[in-house]
């Protein structure tokens, strides 16, 4: 879990959650790293869905990333920012249901723990009001 | 550039803009540290669908004319120690942008 860094926030005044240009976030961090096969899929899928398909627009996707709380902005990489956005804008317009990306999931993890692999139980927030449930 | 059907751009290459000092609502391109700042128009970019209509699916028509307009980096920012000339450039969409006129300390 990356650092909570909210804090730099304070003088925000009121701009929205992705709009830091100006505060002091310290230092750039310019090391270069490998993607994560995953990372790469949620890219492939992005660009074939807003640029091929036409399922959303890339500025639907920035106006979900946007609807972060600042803890959530914060704490996620920018591949969970996408992936996050992928799966509510997949849900949003209709492709799949809710219900069948939570009963694939359920089948997945199965599948990974029966294989002996790594699964997370912990579940990606949709909204501020489904966390609080 | 993406030449789509719009409204005809409004503001020439070397007017005096200023960006709009308004609230976001929603998905917005438009950086909150240039709002109600002034600046000079260099060059037309072309003519874009409203990222803020296609950010909820809608088609984003007319489409609007996005300019990039260079801004003093001393007009930003209150402490800024760097050379005088050093300047900003950013893509701003024409309905952010409005005349400018002089303000009473210029």
């Amino acid at each position: 879990m990356p650092e909570k860094k909210n804090e730099y926030r304070a003088e925000a005044g009121g701009r929205t959650v992705h709009d830091v240009g100006g505060l002091d976030f310290g230092a750039v961090d310019f090391d270069e790293h490998d993607l994560a096969l995953w990372e790469r899929r949620v890219d492939a899928m992005i660009v074939q869905l807003a640029t091929k398909k036409g399922v959303f627009k890339v500025d639907a996707m920035r106006r979900v990333i946007e609807s972060y709380g600042e803890q959530q902005y914060d704490a996620t990489t920018y591949y969970e920012k996408w992936a996050r956005a992928l799966r509510n804008l997949l849900v949003e317009q209709n492709v799949i249901s809710r219900e069948e990306l939570d009963a694939k999931l359920v089948e997945t993890r199965a599948k990974m723990r029966a294989a002996g692999r790594e699964a997370s139980s912990e579940d990606v927030p949709w909204n501020e009001w489904d966390e609080k449930k | 550039m993406t030449m789509e059907h719009g409204t005809p751009p409004r503001y020439a290459k070397g007017d005096k803009v200023r960006v709009d000092d308004r609230d976001a609502i929603g998905h917005c391109r438009t950086p909150w540290f240039l709002r109600g700042r002034t600046g000079t128009v260099v060059s037309i970019q072309g003519t874009f669908r409203d990222p803020e209509r296609l950010a909820y699916h809608y088609p984003g028509l007319p489409a609007l004319p996005l300019y990039k307009v260079r801004f003093n980096q001393r007009d930003l920012w209150p402490d800024y120690n760097g050379p005088e000339h050093d300047q900003l450039e950013a893509d701003i969409y024409e309905n952010w942008l409005r005349p400018a006129t002089p303000a009473p300390h210029e």
